[in-house]
């Protein structure tokens, strides 16, 4: 592709930020939000007169409860922005769509720097009532529709169990084991281990893993990742503003937003798949880089399984073959080949939605992720996001 | 089938769209939007043929034959519903090219359970509390085809 028609090259990720991050803070989600953002501006090195554009995902959403703790209209009050652009919603991308529309914004001149956020609170959201709060029929007059309509009637509520049956395909297709599957969970704990912010850090061997209680064959307990508290945000610049901002900015390559199978969990075409491999391989058609360039790589692990389905994707290994790829831990493990989820992924780190990929891929690039820093000075990171019908990718290089 | 020995069901919204899917099972018909223009099936249902853009479709019985492509046995109790372990699968429609339900597969014990075995239709009769006049919403279940 033509680089000049790469107009995603344009925008820069200019400052990172992140609240207070653990399982039931009791703290208001807002709070937590502003906190996140004043970080990432403050990491930029602008003030908040300078953030003319806001994006999030999802938007204001009262149910799962936690599951949106701000929407745009909270912060753009709250910290009385003067916006020139700004979007929130569910139907993008993965939950850094909204980042890739940020970039886009930035790149045709509706704003010069866009500030992103995803914020959820679902331990305090869901209390001591666990994911079951989580799930819908209040009541036995609710009626399923939409997407659910096909799947609520036959008790399969939750992700866990959409995912399993891809895991299970996957097994079935390419006699991937869950020895192997073990290893995302475990290559998440060992890295969660050096991250003082993560949720589950005390320390996991394969036969714990193999004990665990099973939620849906073949995923257990460890396969899922832990409900959490916390925002993150990202400050998405413009290139040319680079001389304003405190540091170096991380350069954006390439973005991927590609769903080119049907947009859902059940009628999508390869069930080995998801769509992470249109994204994946939109997002190398747009780059001048190579799968073997990647230096560090966060992806998206609400299920360890989906891992498994963006490493295929990206092309870190071959179709089929992330069983072996990941068997053993020494690929994905931070002084390996392929650093995978240095914070400890959703799994051990905490859910934040997506957004804690990207911010750990900056972290990594600038070299500031303390004892978890993947040594040899990485220049290129991937970040992912999404799982099934959901995914949203983006290269990542530090400047020079 | 006794309405006491009935799991809890979250039961489908039922609008003009999607009630003759719902509704099959009254006279043991599985039924899918065909195209017929071009004989493509669709599913979830649409007002609109994928393949030709034609307009007329109408709902098709098949044979209520399916074949096992993919599941899972759930053992977390999300919600009420059935007995746990259950098992939740997706299964390919015999003469429905490209169409698949996600389903439960009963008959058989969870252990038995195998990607590739045949399957047929065995409907779930619920009450439709919204329609009470109505013989119900019929969940489309599945069991082994040599049971």
């Amino acid at each position: 592709m033509d680089p000049n028609d790469v107009l995603e090259r344009r925008a820069v990720v200019s400052g990172i930020g992140q609240s207070a991050v653990g399982r039931r803070l009791g703290r208001d989600p807002l709070g937590l939000t502003i906190d996140a953002c004043l970080d990432a501006i403050t990491d930029a090195g602008l003030t908040v007169a300078d953030i003319d554009g806001l994006a999030t995902y999802p938007g204001p959403m009262d149910v799962p409860p936690g599951f949106s703790g701000a929407g745009i209209v909270d912060v753009q009050d709250a910290l009385r922005l003067e916006l020139d652009w700004y979007t929130g919603g569910i139907e993008l991308p993965s939950q850094l769509g909204s980042v890739i529309d940020a970039c886009l914004a930035v790149a045709t001149g509706l704003a010069r720097h866009v500030l992103c956020f995803r914020t959820v609170f679902e331990a305090t959201a869901q209390g001591d009532k666990g994911r079951a709060s989580a799930m819908p029929g209040g009541g036995s007059t609710f009626r399923a529709h939409g997407f659910m309509e096909w799947v609520l009637p036959f008790a399969a509520p939750s992700a866990a169990i959409w995912v399993a049956m891809f895991a299970q395909r996957h097994f079935y297709e390419f006699g991937t084991t869950r020895e192997q599957l073990a290893w995302i969970a475990l290559n998440a704990r060992r890295n969660a281990a050096l991250n003082p912010k993560a949720v589950y850090r005390e320390a996991m061997t394969l036969d714990d893993y193999l004990s665990a209680r099973m939620i849906s064959t073949p995923l257990c307990l460890y396969d899922c990742d832990a409900p959490s508290d916390g925002s993150t945000a990202v400050v998405v610049s413009r290139a040319d503003t680079a001389a304003d901002l405190r540091k170096p900015p991380i350069s954006v390559h390439a973005v991927g937003s590609a769903l080119h199978g049907r947009p859902s969990w059940d009628q999508f075409d390869d069930l080995t798949t998801m769509a992470c491999r249109d994204a994946a391989a939109q997002m190398w058609e747009r780059a001048d880089l190579t799968a073997a360039d990647v230096d560090v790589a966060e992806m998206y692990d609400g299920f360890s399984f989906i891992t498994m389905a963006w490493l295929e994707a990206m092309g870190f290994c071959g179709k089929g073959e992330s069983g072996p790829f990941v068997d053993g831990g020494a690929s994905i493990a931070l002084d390996g080949p392929l650093p995978l989820n240095t914070q400890g992924g959703q799994l051990s780190g905490g859910r934040l939605h997506g957004y804690g990929f990207l911010h750990e891929a900056c972290l990594q690039l600038w070299g500031d992720a303390g004892e978890r820093q993947v040594p040899d000075d990485p220049e290129v990171a991937v970040a992912a996001a999404g799982g099934g019908p959901l995914a949203g990718a983006l290269l990542l290089t530090r400047s020079r | 089938m006794s309405t006491a020995a009935l799991p809890f069901r979250i039961l489908p919204r039922i609008t003009d769209r999607n009630r003759f899917f719902w509704t099959g099972g009254e006279v043991g018909e599985l039924r899918f939007l065909r195209c017929d223009d071009c004989g493509t099936f669709v599913h979830p249902p649409v007002p609109v043929c994928p393949t030709c853009l034609g307009r007329s479709l109408r709902p098709h019985a098949v044979s209520g034959r399916a074949v096992l492509t993919t599941f899972t046995v759930n053992h977390h109790a999300w919600m009420p519903g059935p007995e746990l372990p259950y098992v939740v699968a997706i299964v390919d429609i015999d003469e429905a090219p490209g169409v698949r339900l996600t389903t439960n597969i009963v008959g058989v014990e969870p252990d038995a359970v195998q990607i590739g075995m045949p399957l047929r239709v065995a409907f779930e009769q619920h009450p439709d509390p919204d329609d009470p006049a109505s013989s119900g919403v019929w969940l489309p279940l599945f069991e082994p085809a040599d049971t």
